[in-house]
C-alpha cells in the first residue's frame, strides 16, 4: 500500500440528499497519488454519485472535496480547471456520436487546455498506438465496437494528461471478451502508476490491479482495506454476503 | 376550350419575375427565421430569466395567429407609428415574424434531444458552456432537428402566396392578376403550380440530401 505518498484527493463527511432519500450519507475517503482504488458495494449504494461528486457532475450538500489540496466548487478551484486534471471515464463511453475518433480525442487538449493541435495529434496518436487504435483515428464511433469505444473513450480522457482517473463501472455494457481488452488498457495504466479510482464489479480484476478496496453500502464506505487482505477475510458480513454472490459451489 | 399555349409563352418572363421575387423573399425571411428562431430556442433551452417569458410569449403569438392577420397588422400599422417601409420589407418582416417561432420549436427540439449523457461528458473534459454548445449541443441538434427545419422553410416559402394581399407581385397576385384581365384561368393556374412545383421539389431534395450527410454522423453511439 503506497501510503506515504501525496494526498492527492480527500473526500470529508460528503454528503448527499437527492429527492429527500440520502444517497451518500457522510463518506471520508483520501486517495494518495500512483495509487489504486477500486470500489465495489450493492447496486444503487452510492458509487457512482460518489464519483460524480468528485468532478462537479453532482453537487453534494455537506462536507468537502479537496484535489490538490484545494477545495473543489463553489468558491474553490473552478469546476472546469478541476475537470482538466480529473478525467472520467463513463459506463456507456459517450463518445461525441458526430465526430471522428481523433476529434472525440482532440477536443479537450485543444478547446479547452489551448494547446497546439499539432502537440495533441502526435500524444493522441501515440495513445491511440497504446490501446492498438491507431488504424481507427478517423471513424466515427458507430462504427466501432463496445470495447473499441470504451477504449477511445479512456484515451480520450488521458490526453488531457490528468492526474486521477475515475472510472464508472466501464466494462458494465460489454461483451465478455471486450471486458478483457478494456481491462488489460486499465491495468497497463495501474502498472505506469497513474492513480485511479475505479467503480466495478470485476473482482478478479480488482484483485489484479487494486491497491486498496474500498465497499460501500447505503451511502456510506463500510470497509476499506489492503485489496488482497479485503478478499481473502472480509471484515463485516456485508462484504462477505456481497462477495460470496460472485462465487458459485 | 382549348389550351392557349401562346397566352403561356407570353406570360412566361412574367412568371419567371414573379418567382424570383418569391426566391428572394422567402430566402430573407427563412434565413432570418433561422437566425431568430435559433436564438429564441437557445434562449429557452438555458432558461434565461425574464427574456424566456418574452421568447415563450413570442412564439405562441407568432405560430397561433394567421400570417394574413400578422402582415395586416404590420402593413397598416407600422405606418400609424410614423415608421415608413416598403411592402418588400413589410413581407420580409412578416414571414420572419411568423417562421422565427416555428423554427424556434423546431430547433428546440432537436436541443432537448441531446441527452445527459452526452452533456456529462462534455462537462468531464473541461469544456465550459460556450464550448459546450458550440462543440457538443448544437452540432447534435442540429442534426435532429433538420427535417422539421426542411419542412418550415418549405412552409414558408408556400406561405409568400399570401404576400399578394399587401400589393407584392409575386406568383400568386401575378396569377389573380392575370385571371381578372383574361379570363385564362387554367393557363394561369397550370403556370401557377408548375412554377410553385420547380421552387419547392429542389428545397424538398436538397434538404433529404442535407438530412441524409448530418445522420451519417449521427447514428449509433
Amino acid at each position: 500500500m503506497k501510503i506515504q505518498t501525496e494526498r492527492i484527493l480527500e473526500i470529508e463527511g460528503l454528503k448527499k440528499v437527492y429527492d429527500g432519500k440520502p444517497v451518500l450519507n457522510g463518506v471520508d475517503l483520501t486517495i494518495h497519488r500512483g495509487e489504486v482504488a477500486v470500489v465495489i458495494g450493492p447496486s444503487g449504494c452510492g458509487k457512482t454519485t460518489l464519483l460524480k461528486c468528485i468532478n462537479g457532475l453532482e453537487t453534494h450538500q455537506e462536507g468537502v472535496v479537496r484535489f490538490g489540496g484545494k477545495i473543489l466548487g463553489d468558491g474553490g478551484l473552478k469546476w472546469t480547471l478541476a475537470r482538466q486534471k480529473i478525467g472520467m471515464v463513463f459506463q456507456s463511453y459517450d463518445l461525441f456520436p458526430h465526430m471522428t475518433v481523433m476529434d472525440n480525442v482532440m477536443l479537450g487538449p485543444v478547446q479547452v487546455q489551448k494547446r497546439p493541435a499539432a502537440e495533441v495529434r502526435e500524444q493522441a496518436l501515440e495513445l491511440l498506438e497504446r490501446v492498438g487504435l491507431s488504424d481507427r483515428q478517423k471513424d466515427f464511433p458507430r462504427q466501432l465496437s463496445g470495447g473499441q469505444k470504451q477504449r477511445i473513450a479512456i484515451v480520450r480522457a488521458l490526453c488531457m494528461n490528468p492526474e486521477l482517473m475515475l472510472f464508472d463501472e466501464v466494462t458494465a455494457s460489454l461483451d465478455p471478451e471486450m471486458v478483457r481488452e478494456v481491462l488489460d488498457v486499465m491495468l497497463g495504466l495501474a502498472r505506469q502508476g497513474m492513480t485511479m479510482l475505479i467503480v466495478t464489479h470485476e473482482m478478479e480484476f480488482a484483485k489484479a490491479a487494486a491497491d486498496r478496496v474500498i465497499f460501500m453500502d447505503e451511502g456510506v464506505i463500510t470497509e476499506e482495506s489492503e485489496a488482497r487482505e479485503f478478499f481473502k477475510s472480509p471484515r463485516t458480513e456485508r462484504a462477505k454476503r456481497f462477495l460470496n454472490t460472485f462465487y458459485f459451489d | 376550350m382549348a389550351f392557349n399555349w401562346d397566352f403561356i409563352i407570353k406570360f412566361l418572363p412574367n412568371y419567371g419575375m414573379a418567382t424570383l421575387l418569391t426566391i428572394r423573399l422567402a430566402a430573407f425571411g427563412i434565413l432570418l427565421s433561422v437566425l431568430l428562431g435559433v436564438s429564441c430556442s437557445l434562449v429557452l433551452y438555458f432558461r434565461v430569466r425574464v427574456v424566456g417569458a418574452i421568447v415563450r410569449g413570442y412564439i405562441e403569438l407568432s405560430r397561433n395567429t394567421p400570417l394574413l392577420i400578422q402582415l395586416f397588422f404590420l402593413y397598416y400599422g407600422i405606418p400609424k407609428l410614423g415608421i415608413l417601409i416598403s411592402s418588400h420589407a413589410c413581407a420580409i418582416i412578416g414571414l420572419t415574424f411568423l417562421g422565427g417561432g416555428y423554427m424556434a420549436e423546431a430547433f428546440r427540439s432537436g436541443l432537448e434531444s441531446v441527452s445527459k449523457a452526452q452533456l456529462e461528458s462534455g462537462l468531464s473534459i473541461g469544456l465550459n458552456s460556450f464550448q459546450m454548445t458550440r462543440f457538443v449541443i448544437f452540432p447534435q441538434a442540429l442534426s435532429v432537428a433538420v427535417p422539421a427545419l426542411g419542412a418550415n422553410c418549405i412552409f414558408l416559402i408556400k406561405e409568400t402566396s399570401v404576400m399578394s394581399i399587401i400589393a407584392i407581385q409575386d406568383l400568386m397576385s401575378l396569377t389573380k392578376e392575370l385571371i381578372g384581365m383574361y379570363y385564362n384561368t387554367v393557363e394561369t393556374l397550370t403556370i401557377l403550380v408548375i412554377c410553385y412545383l420547380l421552387l419547392l421539389l429542389p428545397v424538398s431534395f436538397l434538404f433529404l440530401f442535407i438530412e441524409r450527410r448530418l445522420r451519417y454522423a449521427e447514428f449509433g453511439l
